[in-house]
């Protein structure tokens, strides 16, 4: 049980899919623009990550070992079309906001690097808890990545306007922004970290 | 001529695939240390493109939409891409056993580089509208390709060279590496967008 919560925790903060493996930031960039956009492409990768993982560590032991990877990929096309569809047919607002980004998550590192790293190696609890440890360590770093944008970018959160008054550097809305703003929070984490030892 | 010219410089420099959509991120910053491999890794993903771009346009264009499939498109798509980059691994081992070793290694690395589905991607939501021409539609999604391939590798070449000069710079301690490139590619960014006029 012990080792299973700590499948869980390592994602979220240790080994932080984002600030520290560094994988999957395209989509983080580009969809960090809002706080809304952030949530849905967290789920959308949750959904995938938790079942992608599920799926190929169940078959771990078929799977031939030279073809892996395209039979991976498939896999993960294939919770990915079903996140596209589901996304289009109840949330079209969002899906319209997230455009080419929802197939992309294909190509995201992060799903394929667990799938290579973890599941092809780990029982299917295991490795349901690798995912959605991964998942939610990615999904709160799209969070704060998106909360420092809109706030500082545009002067709201999550669409609703803030009470304190102040003129938003719109820079950082734009597509520089994202760059900058991961860029000094990378810096930032390291510099905590050279303080702690 | 004038739709050309816009296609160009927005894949090339004001829409660039890498400082504002940042699709082939991962690649960028991995390679772009020194200048060498920087122009291999950029001539890798224009062939990839290009070779790749043909060939889902035509899948697109004669199988999936006939067939009213368009929803399969993510897992074919991304079938396509790997088994071409697959494919031009092979041909290149076996024609030019130089260029292999100057490219092979970051062949591979291409088939997860979002710029290759990124951009067949938006080819097939910009160049299929109803009414136009066959031809219309192929010619645009080749340039839309071959344009987005260059601006990979442009901007990809500029980071090198601003690199290796960074490794006789002093930088703060924490933003050594990864933070400070991320840095230079948003002022970078910014440069770039000075071109369009920020409205």
């Amino acid at each position: 049980m012990k080792r299973l919560l700590g499948e869980f925790t390592k994602g979220i903060f240790k080994e932080n899919p984002i600030f520290f493996i560094v994988l999957g930031l395209c989509p983080t960039l580009a969809v960090s623009t809002s706080v809304n956009n952030a949530v849905g492409m967290g789920a959308a990768v949750i959904f995938v990550l938790v079942f992608s993982n599920v799926i190929i560590s169940m078959m771990r032991n078929i799977i031939p070992d030279k073809i892996r990877i395209p039979c991976y990929v498939v896999v993960i096309a294939a919770f990915v079309s079903i996140v596209e569809m589901v996304m289009k047919a109840y949330a079209p607002a969002l899906d319209k906001a997230l455009g080419v980004y929802v197939p992309l998550i294909v190509v995201n590192c992060i799903i394929l690097g667990r799938a290579e790293a973890f599941a092809s190696k780990n029982p299917v609890l295991a490795s349901f808890m690798d995912g959605l440890g991964m998942g939610v360590g990615f999904f709160l770093a799209l969070f704060v990545i998106s909360s420092i944008r809109e706030v500082l970018g545009s002067g709201k959160f999550a669409g609703f306007a803030i009470p304190v008054a102040f003129e938003p550097a719109a820079v950082l809305v734009l597509a520089p922004g994202a760059l900058l703003v991961l860029g000094l929070l990378m810096g930032g984490i390291k510099w905590i970290k050279s303080l702690r030892s | 001529m004038d739709k050309v010219l816009a296609i160009l410089i927005a894949n090339i420099i004001t829409n660039n695939y890498i400082l504002f959509k940042f699709m082939g991120l991962c690649p960028f910053l991995g390679v772009s240390k020194q200048t060498k491999p920087a122009i291999s890794m950029g001539l890798a993903v224009i062939i990839v493109l290009l070779i790749s771009g043909i060939m889902t346009w035509a899948v697109y264009a004669y199988v999936l939409l006939p067939f009213h499939i368009g929803y399969m498109r993510t897992v074919v798509f991304i079938l396509i891409i790997a088994s071409s980059v697959q494919f031009i691994e092979m041909v290149i081992l076996k024609v030019s056993p130089i260029l292999y070793r100057a490219l092979g290694i970051y062949l591979p690395l291409i088939t997860t580089n979002c710029i290759v589905l990124g951009v067949t991607v938006i080819n097939t939501e910009d160049f299929f509208a109803a009414g136009r021409p066959i031809a219309w539609s192929f010619a645009y999604s080749v340039l839309q390709v071959f344009a987005a391939g260059l601006g990979f590798m442009l901007v990809l070449l500029l980071m090198s060279g601003i690199r290796e000069r960074l490794e006789l710079a002093d930088i703060p301690e924490s933003l050594e590496g990864l933070p400070i490139a991320f840095i230079i590619a948003s002022i970078m960014g910014l440069a770039f967008m000075g071109l369009l006029g920020i409205k």
